[in-house]
């Protein structure tokens, strides 16, 4: 068992067996984001019941909740990358950070988006500073930070590194940021609206939300999957069984 | 090793003075500007947070201006990968760069408070508070800058780079630093924030060095 492990950890360490291995993943993701996706926004949109309180406007909680847990999900995902990049040099981990950087700040503007759209029926204002909030701008930040960092760095091996020492700093510091920001705002802003402490949802409500959450981490899978292989495909190639693989698409 | 180290860096900052004076009047001239551009905000008695804020910002922008410097001089010298190869423990070389940065700036601005503190129009009453809180939150700007000083030491133009990478992580300082001003100026409790900035200063100690000690080899083998 343990052998296994290790001799796929290897495999995993190699570009060429990674871009094989995960031809059966890319579609596996994608038909399960798929029907995740067509099945959450039905069941959220239209068969979910309505809030007592909120109304309607509270089906933007479907999109805006998978986007704020995606959002870190991502920036811890590249945190744990950098670490393995760091100790192991890996070269897969920082095509891996190459591929979830710009889904990562999508899904987090997305985030502060739909929160911003949903804050105007239910609090009043486009942007309150709410703590949530707040840390959810700090990490759009820190993803803006790994861009530009890796924008400014031309050497491949050196961007690497570099970015995956910020993502680790970052990733450390992320749960600080949420608390301090947490507890600036409790002692800030009694309050004033009831959605800081969210009322328990009955089923009908949190069912398509798990449904939908789902859909985003399959969407992800498949997206950075994608991006994995044909960032792949561009730093190998050179490489023999690239020009293999093409030869034989072209074929077909 | 420690002392050679230290006594060198302690010569080079009475050489150059122009490190601790420079960033120090650029703090008291925004702080200036501050007040000239919003009279009401510092002189009148009702917006004590404001002010604690407005300080501890000014704080937060000096240490960006001064970090940008940090290991610039000894980077283009050469100096900084023979202190990394021959030094027999690179951490401590990296840790007492990190000290006198303090030194050179958290440590005089903790000296120069009561004047900024009549500046922003902060009550007496305060300046204990305000003293510790930046004596307990400055180290935390210098060792989590050094960080960011040292990915971007090798770039032609590392200032805004080194503003995006640094400033989300100066956050928790800014929140407990501005609140125990402001705390102590409302007349709560003060204990809490003090404590969680030497948290956060001590966590800062014990993992920052080794981060800057990595970024400093990428950095020179950029060059």
């Amino acid at each position: 068992m343990l052998g296994a492990l290790k001799r796929l950890w290897h495999k995993l360490g190699s570009p060429r067996w990674f871009f094989a291995l995960t031809s059966f993943w890319v579609s596996l993701f994608g038909w399960a984001a798929l029907l995740f996706l067509l099945v959450g926004v039905v069941w959220g949109l239209a068969f979910a019941p309505a809030d007592y309180q909120q109304g309607n406007s509270f089906r933007i909680m479907y999109v805006h909740v998978p986007a704020a847990m995606l959002a870190q999900s991502l920036y811890i995902g590249m945190g744990v990358a950098g670490f393995i990049g760091l100790v192991w040099r890996m070269k897969l981990t920082d095509v891996f950070i190459a591929a979830s950087l710009p889904l990562g700040m999508a899904v987090t503007a997305l985030a502060l988006f739909s929160g911003s759209v949903w804050g105007r029926p239910t609090w009043g204002s486009w942007w309150e500073w709410d703590g949530r909030t707040v840390s959810t701008l700090v990490l759009f930040f820190l993803y803006v930070g790994i861009y530009a960092l890796r924008e400014a760095i031309a050497e491949m091996q050196l961007r690497a590194r570099a970015s995956a020492l910020l993502a680790m700093v970052g990733t450390v510091n992320i749960p600080i940021i949420k608390y301090s920001v947490e507890w600036w705002n409790t002692l800030h802003q009694p309050a004033s609206f009831g959605l800081t402490q969210k009322p328990a949802m009955p089923s009908e409500m949190w069912l398509p939300l798990l449904v939908m959450v789902l859909g985003f981490y399959a969407l992800a899978g498949c997206v950075v999957l994608t991006r994995m292989r044909a960032e792949i495909l561009h730093r190998e190639g050179s490489a023999r069984w690239v020009g293999e693989w093409v030869a034989g698409r072209r074929g077909s | 090793m420690m002392g050679s180290l230290l006594l060198r860096e302690w010569q080079i900052l009475r050489r150059a003075k122009g490190t601790v004076i420079n960033p120090m009047a650029f703090l008291f001239l925004s702080a200036t500007l501050f007040a000239i551009a919003a009279p009401a905000l510092v002189t009148q008695q009702i917006s004590q947070g404001a002010a604690a804020g407005i300080l501890w910002t000014l704080v937060l922008l000096t240490q960006l201006l001064a970090l940008d410097g940090m290991y610039r001089r000894d980077f283009d010298s050469g100096l900084l990968e023979q202190l990394l190869v021959t030094a027999q423990v690179p951490f401590v070389a990296v840790l007492s760069r990190i000290f006198m940065q303090w030194l050179s700036t958290g440590f005089i601005i903790v000296l120069s408070s009561p004047l900024l503190a009549i500046l922003l129009g902060l009550s007496t009453e305060a300046l204990p508070a305000m003293a510790l809180a930046l004596l307990l939150g400055t180290p935390a700007l210098s060792l989590l800058g050094s960080i960011g000083a040292s990915v971007t030491v090798g770039f032609n133009r590392g200032g805004v780079i080194l503003a995006l990478l640094v400033l989300p992580l100066f956050l928790p300082t800014l929140i407990f630093g501005a609140d125990l001003v402001e705390a102590a100026q409302t007349g709560r409790a003060v204990t809490p924030q003090a404590y969680v900035l030497g948290l956060i200063s001590l966590g800062a100690l014990a993992l920052a060095p080794f981060a800057t000690l990595a970024g400093l080899k990428i950095s020179l083998e950029m060059q």
